[in-house]
C-alpha cells in the first residue's frame, strides 16, 4: 500500500495527534485484512501535529468514536484514487457500546445483554455520563 | 408520564400536580379507596428497604389495589441468575405498575425499557431515589406552605447522600432558594452537583462545618445519617458517625417555626428529646410519603378517583 495515495477506501484526517492509536483501538480496526496505515504526528499547517489513518478498502467508519475522541477530525471517502466526499464529524450526542462504564456499582457490570450507552451532558467540557448511573466516561 | 426514574424526569408543573393530588388524598381519603380496585402492585425489592417497601405496600392498599412482591433477592428468581430485563418483562404479565428497588445503579431504568407497565425507582444503590424527594417536597410544602423564598440547610454527609443530591437538584428549580451546605470535611457535597445545581444557577449557598452557627437562619433543616455502608474504612466511619447531632439545646438557637427533616433511619444523629419537639416533622414525613406514592400510582396508572 502506498501510503500517499489509496484507490478505494477511506482516509481520516485531522486527527488530534496521539489519538490514532486510540481510533485504531476503539473501530478495531485490528479485525480488518485490508492494508490500514496510521501516520503519527505528521505536519499541519492547522494543527501544527496530526494523525491520519488510511484504509485501502470500503469502510463503514463510525462517526461517533471519531467525534468522541477526536471531533475535529474529517472523513475523506476515495473512489477510483479521487476524493468523492468529505464529512466533518460532530460531538456525538451518545455513545452506545464504544466505551464501558467503571462504575462497579453500575447495572452494566452484571446484566451481560444491555448496551452501554452515555450521553453528552456537557458539550463544553465533552464529558459524557452513563445513562445508568451518571458515571463520567473515562478519561481520553 | 409513563415511568418514574429519576426525579428530574419531572417538570416543576408535573411535581405540582402530584402533591395537588397527595394533598386531596390526604384530605379526603375517602375518595380514593377503590381507585386501583382490581389493580395490582409488584415490589420488586432485590435489596431489604423495610420502610420504602411498606410504604408502597401501604399506599396500593389504601388504594384498594393489591400487592405481590418480594423483599430480598434470595427469594426471587436473581438468585438463579435470571436477569433484571427478564424478570420485568415475566412481571409485567402478573402486576399493573412496579415498584423497584436494587442494590446496582440504573437497574429500574434497565427495568422500564423492557417492562409493558410502569415502573418506580424505589432506590438504585446509592444513585437515585425519586420517591424520597417527593415525599421530601410534599412534608416542605406542607409544612411550610411553599417552596420559594427559603433557606435549607442539610446537615451530615452531603457527600454520599443521594437524598441531598436530588432534594438539591429539585429545590434549586424554586425562585430564592439559598442552601446552607454543612458537613464534616470529608462529607462535602460533591463538585459535580454544587456546579450542576447550585453555582450554574447562580444560587446563593454557604459552605460550614458548624450546625450552631447557621441553625437560626434555617427554615428548613435535613439532617442525613453517616451511612456505615458507603465506607471502606471502619475507622472513618466512627470518626463522623457523631460529628453533628441534633440536641434540645441547639434547637433553642433555630427559629419558632424550623422544619426539620430526616429521611430515616436515623441513628443518633437526632437526639430522641427532640422528637418532642412540635418543629421535629420526620416521622410526619415518613406518613406523608405513603400519599406522595398513593398520588404517584394513581398518576402512573391513570386511575381515576
Amino acid at each position: 500500500m502506498n501510503i500517499d495515495s489509496i484507490h478505494n477506501g477511506i482516509v481520516i484526517d485531522h486527527i488530534d495527534a496521539g489519538r490514532a492509536m486510540q481510533i485504531y483501538s476503539l473501530l478495531h480496526l485490528e479485525r480488518l485484512d485490508c492494508p490500514v496505515a496510521i501516520i503519527k504526528n505528521a505536519s499541519s499547517s492547522k494543527m501544527g501535529r496530526k494523525d491520519i489513518i488510511k484504509i485501502d478498502a470500503d469502510y463503514n467508519v463510525n462517526l461517533d468514536v471519531l467525534g468522541y475522541i477526536s471531533p475535529n477530525s474529517t472523513v475523506n471517502i476515495i473512489k477510483n484514487g479521487v476524493r468523492v466526499e468529505k464529512k466533518h464529524i460532530q460531538l456525538p450526542e451518545r455513545l452506545v457500546d464504544i466505551v464501558l462504564c467503571k462504575n462497579p456499582r453500575c447495572i452494566t457490570t452484571t446484566e451481560q445483554e444491555i448496551h452501554h450507552i452515555f450521553k453528552l451532558t456537557d458539550p463544553e467540557k465533552r464529558i459524557y455520563r452513563c445513562i445508568y448511573c451518571d458515571t463520567k466516561a473515562p478519561e481520553l | 408520564m409513563k415511568h418514574l426514574i429519576d426525579i428530574l424526569d419531572l417538570s416543576v408543573g408535573e411535581i405540582d400536580e402530584l402533591i395537588e393530588l397527595a394533598e386531596s388524598i390526604i384530605a379526603h381519603p375517602e375518595n380514593y379507596r377503590e381507585s386501583c380496585k382490581y389493580k395490582k402492585l409488584a415490589t420488586l425489592f432485590f435489596e431489604p428497604s423495610t420502610r420504602t417497601r411498606l410504604s408502597f405496600e401501604a399506599a396500593m392498599l389504601e388504594l384498594g389495589g393489591s400487592v405481590l412482591g418480594f423483599s430480598e433477592a434470595q427469594s426471587s428468581s436473581a438468585s438463579k441468575g435470571e436477569s433484571v430485563s427478564d424478570t420485568v418483562a415475566v412481571v409485567s404479565g402478573y402486576a399493573d405498575i412496579i415498584a423497584m428497588r436494587h442494590p446496582k445503579e440504573g437497574a429500574p431504568l434497565v427495568a422500564s425499557m423492557h417492562a409493558s407497565v410502569p415502573v418506580i425507582n424505589a432506590g438504585d444503590g446509592g444513585h437515585n431515589h425519586p420517591t424520597q424527594t417527593l415525599t421530601d417536597l410534599l412534608t416542605i410544602k406542607r409544612e411550610k406552605g411553599h417552596f420559594d423564598h427559603l433557606t435549607i440547610g442539610l446537615c451530615g454527609d452531603l457527600k454520599f447522600g443521594r437524598t441531598v443530591h436530588s432534594l438539591i437538584a429539585a429545590m434549586s428549580r424554586y425562585a430564592d432558594v439559598r442552601f446552607y451546605l454543612i458537613s464534616p470535611e470529608e462529607l462535602k457535597l460533591p463538585s459535580y452537583v454544587k456546579t450542576a445545581y447550585i453555582k450554574d444557577k447562580k444560587i446563593p449557598y454557604i459552605q460550614t462545618t458548624s450546625l450552631e452557627s447557621c441553625i437560626s437562619e434555617l427554615d428548613v433543616l435535613y439532617m442525613t445519617r453517616v451511612q456505615r455502608e458507603r465506607f471502606f474504612n471502619e475507622e472513618d466511619y466512627i470518626r463522623l458517625k457523631d460529628y453533628f447531632i441534633l440536641t434540645p439545646e441547639k434547637m433553642t438557637l433555630a427559629k419558632e417555626d424550623l422544619c426539620v427533616m430526616h429521611p430515616l433511619p436515623r441513628v443518633n444523629e437526632i437526639s430522641t428529646a427532640v422528637d418532642s419537639d412540635p418543629r421535629a416533622c420526620y416521622f410526619k414525613q415518613a406518613r406523608y410519603g405513603k400519599f406522595i406514592r398513593m398520588a404517584l400510582i394513581l398518576k402512573l396508572l391513570e386511575a381515576n378517583a
